[in-house]
This record gives structure tokens, C-alpha cells and sequence, in this order.
């Protein structure tokens, strides 16, 4: 899935995220800040380029602000943030 | 080496403070030991008064200089003014090499991490840090170590001379031109000043320092002028109105009332519940929220409290007001309401020593059936962690938590099974405070695991329609929820202590990696 526009999804509430999507430069590039970043840095990384594999988006610059979000949450703002840059409504239940 | 609740202390740790390791909970039982009296300069001149014009004359007086250790008490919590008008004349003065020993520091006391950096100050005891002096702490500002002590401990370490101090400073909400203070009659009052009372028993040179000076006597005296050198009149004392932030909140959070009114139930169907009994909260939400609906049963059943057991807030107030207890001990105030309340002839004002010294003739802690408490952390073997955050950061105080825990007959963790994203319910806590042995029930809003240990009170819930669990079980669910946490990667240098309230070292805090 393309990046077409710059797009957001999710508040800077405790226990969500702030997802930040704009057309990359070939690449997927993240940038993550958390307020557990010491005990599920890896984790959330790993939770947003699953999702990212999964929409086929490999063009992005992504950038996360985390409030101790759980995965169901970081996954459901990233992939909300991806469609909203798409126009597409995406399919939403075939990715649950 | 391993300690009795399995922490590996390092050799230089104990080689540097000449601190044994813990060696569990009641290990110094019966221990016998000579107290250090402070140093005392007599006033019997006829007629006078102890007035100073300033701060300023009034160090000049007491002699300050380099390296001096300087007490003050945090009964003004996060409205407290005394610690940071002290320290700025310290500051002006050149003073350097100064220990902070502090019942407690908080978020009033940011102003102290630029003393820390400029060598004004080198060495805190307290009973926890919060705000950004924790910061300062975990990231290795602090030329000494943080010393954290429950509010018994530092009763010990100042009675048994492990600490001298050199200056108290007291916060009077009134006080004459003699030195007699009360915490209550004034402009900014803060209830009790019990905290202050070991301070002004044993430290060499105790200052009042108050907004509302009123005339001799200011009796009956919560601190007397017989322990009293000097009185200061300055503007502002504290801000009463703060006293209730950061820690103390009311709680409407659906989880937190679910978890009082497990814990109410739980509570009842303990043997220890019957007329007369005795009962201690912290001042979490759910703690408060359980004495509430704790009241109702009470009611219900006709069963009165024989004395209840604070840091007071309004609920337990509210106890005396309805006839429902007979009596409250009271350290320490966390709202307006329970400041009131000390005027009140069936509220009694106790020193911290006769609340949870551990090493006088006995201790109100141990008379204690239950304790209400709350936690950052507990891992599977039931140790409590309430000083340092999950990422590693000094973030939070001792308290009375391990003098309460190692004193009642059933003590109650409640915690959210996830503070955030982090599972309060993990293999291993971040650091020890409180040790598992004294942990009877862990109550989350997914369920209740009772410890192993205490197969009586297993026994007596047999039969009770609570979700019980294991805290291995409990564990799991949090982490399917979040995931298991990294380990929080820490630097070699330890910056901190966790003490015993026995003087041993239950744990160390290490500076954290940036």
C-alpha cells in the first residue's frame, strides 16, 4: 500500500499511541518514542513493522508517540493511520 | 551477596556503609542497644524569648558549615515551603557537602537538583524521592548514596546515632516565642508534626520555623520548648491546600472500586474481623475506596474498630465522626478533612517512633490486624517494590509500607494488574521494599492470590466467592496482556540504598542507562 498524504491516527492519552505517517524515501523509516520504551521498545518496534509487512507499505517515514499502549492498540493506529494516507477504506476485518 | 529476599548486594556497598545484609524480617528481635542523645544547651535565664530575625541569623546561630546533616519533615507534602527556603540561604552561604535527612522529598523539591549538581548537597536520606530529584538520583548526580528508609527505620537510624543530625527544622503551623509548636491553630496547618518529633528528641539544634506565631504557651504542645533552640517568623510556611496531590486522590476508576470491594471482602471474611479490631489504608484510590465500603459492612454487621491507624484521610475520619471507631493514631494527615479531625479528643497524635520504630520497646505496627496497602510492583515470591518506576527511575517513597507489612496480622496489596502497559504482577521486582514474607494477599481487579505462606488464611476463604488464584497465575494474565517486559538495563554504579527498617540492606538502586 502506497503512502499518497500525510496522515494521523491515535491521541497522546495514557495507554494509547500517535501515529504520524508521510511518503518515505524507499525506505521504512521509524521513529518511536515511549513511555516504556526501557521494558517494550523492542516489542512495540517490532509490533509496528509487522503491521507496516502486513499493509504492504514499505515506502514511509513513521513516527510513534507512545503512552503505554498495548499491541491490539499500536497495530489498530498504525494500520488507521495507513489508510487514512491512502483514500482507500480499507478491509478491515481481513486483517483481524 | 545474596540477601534473605535473594538481591545481590555488592561487597563494596556493604564494605563502604557498614550495613549488614537482610536477613528477614524479625532478625533483630530482642536486640539490645544503648540510644545517643544530642548534644544540649540550656536556657535558664529568667523571662526571654528564642526569636531570630531570619533563616539566615538563625544557621549563623546554629553554627552551619560544611558537611553538617540537616533534617526536615514532609507533613506539607507537595506544598511544603521549608526544605526549599532553607537550603537557598544554605546555598547562599557557600555551604557545601550537606545531607539532606528528610522524612520524605517530593515534587515541592525540584529546586534541590541544582544544589545536588553544585556539591551544596551531597548525600540524601529520605524515605523516597519523587519529582525530579528522583531523576537527578538515578541518573548519578548524588556524589553519596540515596538512602531510602521506611518512616520506622529512620526513627532507628536517628535513635541508635547511625545518623546525627546536626539542624532540624520544623515547620510549625503554630508556635510561641518559647518553641512550643502544634500542627494545627494557625494560617497553614498540617494536623500533626510527628515526624518532627525524633528530630527534635536527637538532633543537636532544633529549629522552629512558623507563619503564625502565637502567645506563650501554645499548649497542649505537640513539640515542646524544652527541645527547641530557636524560632523563626517567616511569611509562609507551606500551601495546606497541596497536601492532598500526588499520592492521595479519591478514586472513581470502576477497576480501583472493584478492587475495594474485593478487598472488602476479603477483609471480612478474616478471622481478625470482630468488634475491637484494628485497621490501617495507605493512601492509594483503592485503599481509600476500600475503608468506604469496609464502613458499610461495619455498619451492617455492628461491628466496631478498636482504634484506626494513619497517615489519615477522610474516610477513616469519617470513622470517628459516626461512632465507628474508637479511637485513630495519627502520623500523618493526606487531606484537609483528616487535618480538622485533629482537634478531635479520640484523634491522637503519635510520634513516628510510637508508630513504627523497630527498634523501641514496641511499635504501634505490630499492633495492627490489617494493613491496606498498595504497590508499584510485587513479584511472584510477594516482595513489593514502591520506590523505584519499572523503567528503572527513584520515582516514589517507602512510607510506612514495610513497617506496617512486617507488623499486621494480614497484610493487603491491592494494585491494577497493569499500571499502563506495565504488569504490576511480574517475575521479579525492579527493586525489593518491601520483603514477601511480610505479604499476605495480592488483590488485582483479574483476581486474588493469597501467599503460600499463610495456609490459615487459604484455609478460611475456602468456602468465599472470590476469584483466587495463583500469583503465578496472575503473572500470566499480565503478561499475555502487555507481553513480558525487557529488563531494564542499568550502569554498574549503585546510587541508592534500600534499607530495612533493621538498618540492613534490603536492596540497591543502580543508575540507569540514558
Amino acid at each position: 500500500m502506497k503512502i499518497q498524504k500525510p496522515a494521523m491516527a491515535g491521541t497522546l492519552e495514557s495507554s494509547d499511541c500517535q501515529v504520524t505517517v508521510e511518503k518515505g524515501q524507499g525506505t521504512v523509516e521509524l521513529e518511536l518514542s515511549s513511555s516504556v520504551i526501557n521494558q517494550y521498545g523492542e516489542q512495540i518496534r517490532r509490533v509496528i513493522q509487522e503491521t507496516l509487512t502486513k499493509l504492504e507499505v514499505e515506502d514511509v517515514k513513521i513516527v510513534v508517540v507512545d503512552k503505554g499502549a498495548l499491541d491490539c492498540t499500536i497495530r489498530a493506529r498504525v494500520e488507521c493511520a495507513v489508510y487514512r494516507a491512502n483514500e482507500e477504506t480499507g478491509p478491515w476485518r481481513e486483517l483481524a | 551477596m545474596l540477601n534473605a529476599v535473594g538481591r545481590d548486594i555488592p561487597e563494596e556497598v556493604v564494605k563502604n556503609t557498614n550495613k549488614e545484609i537482610f536477613k528477614g524480617v524479625h532478625y533483630y528481635d530482642g536486640y539490645t542497644y544503648e540510644k545517643k542523645g544530642p548534644k544540649t544547651k540550656c536556657v535558664n535565664r529568667s523571662g526571654g524569648d528564642k526569636l531570630v530575625d531570619s533563616i539566615r541569623d538563625v544557621l549563623f546561630k546554629c553554627g552551619i558549615k560544611d558537611g553538617m546533616t540537616l533534617s526536615f519533615h514532609h507533613h506539607f507534602r507537595d506544598g511544603d515551603y521549608i526544605v526549599n527556603m532553607v537550603m537557598k540561604e544554605v546555598h547562599t552561604l557557600g555551604i557545601k557537602d550537606i545531607t539532606i535527612c528528610a522524612s520524605s522529598l517530593g515534587k515541592a523539591h525540584d529546586l534541590l537538583c541544582d544544589y545536588i549538581e553544585d556539591g551544596t548537597i551531597t548525600d540524601i536520606q529520605s524515605s523516597g524521592v519523587r519529582g525530579r530529584v528522583g531523576q537527578a538520583i538515578s541518573r548519578g548526580k548524588l556524589k553519596g548514596y540515596a538512602i531510602m528508609r521506611s518512616h520506622g527505620g529512620r526513627v532507628r537510624a536517628i535513635e541508635s546515632g547511625e545518623v546525627k543530625i546536626d539542624i532540624a527544622f520544623i515547620g510549625a503551623p503554630t508556635c510561641d516565642d518559647y518553641g512550643n509548636c502544634r500542627g494545627i491553630g494557625g494560617v497553614s496547618n498540617c494536623g500533626v508534626l510527628s515526624y518532627s518529633m525524633v528530630d527534635a528528641d536527637y538532633a543537636d539544634k532544633v529549629v522552629a520555623i512558623t507563619d503564625c506565631l502565637v502567645p506563650f504557651p501554645n499548649f497542649p504542645a505537640h513539640i515542646s520548648m524544652t527541645k527547641v533552640d530557636y524560632v523563626v517568623e517567616v511569611d509562609e510556611i507551606g500551601n495546606p491546600e497541596k497536601i492532598a496531590t500526588g499520592a492521595a486522590k479519591p478514586t472513581t476508576d470502576m477497576r480501583k472500586l472493584m478492587m475495594a470491594d474485593y478487598c472488602t471482602q476479603f477483609v471480612i471474611n478474616t478471622p481478625y474481623f470482630k468488634d475491637g479490631f484494628s485497621y490501617q489504608t495507605g493512601v492509594g484510590g483503592a485503599s481509600i475506596a476500600s475503608t468506604i465500603s469496609l464502613a458499610k459492612v461495619m455498619k451492617e454487621r455492628d461491628i466496631r474498630m478498636g482504634f484506626g491507624v494513619g497517615g489519615l484521610t477522610k474516610p477513616m475520619c469519617d470513622l470517628l465522626i459516626n461512632g465507628q471507631v474508637d479511637c485513630l493514631l495519627d502520623t500523618q494527615d493526606f487531606d484537609l478533612d483528616a487535618v480538622k479531625s485533629v482537634e478531635n479528643m479520640k484523634h491522637f497524635r503519635i510520634s513516628a517512633s510510637e508508630y513504627a520504630n523497630p527498634f523501641n520497646k514496641g511499635a504501634i505496627v505490630n499492633k495492627l490486624d490489617f494493613v491496606i496497602l498498595a504497590t508499584l510492583e510485587v513479584d511472584v515470591n510477594f516482595n513489593c517494590n514502591v520506590v523505584v518506576g519499572s523503567d528503572g527511575v527513584i520515582t516514589g517513597a517507602q512510607g510506612g509500607h514495610p513497617d506496617t507489612a512486617a507488623g499486621a496480622k494480614c497484610t493487603v496489596v491491592l494494585t491494577p494488574l497493569l499500571q499502563g502497559r506495565t504488569p504490576a504482577v511480574c517475575n521479579e521486582v525492579t527493586t525489593v521494599t518491601t520483603p514477601g514474607e511480610s505479604i499476605d494477599v495480592v488483590i488485582t481487579e483479574y483476581g486474588i492470590a493469597i501467599n503460600p505462606a499463610r495456609q490459615d488464611l487459604i484455609d478460611c476463604m475456602k468456602d468465599v466467592k472470590l476469584p483466587f488464584m495463583t500469583i503465578e497465575e496472575l503473572r500470566d494474565i499480565a503478561y499475555s496482556i502487555a507481553g513480558e517486559p525487557q529488563k531494564v538495563a542499568f550502569d554498574e554504579r549503585v546510587v541508592g540504598i534500600i534499607e530495612g527498617r533493621d538498618g540492613t540492606i534490603m536492596d540497591v538502586v543502580r543508575q540507569v542507562k540514558i
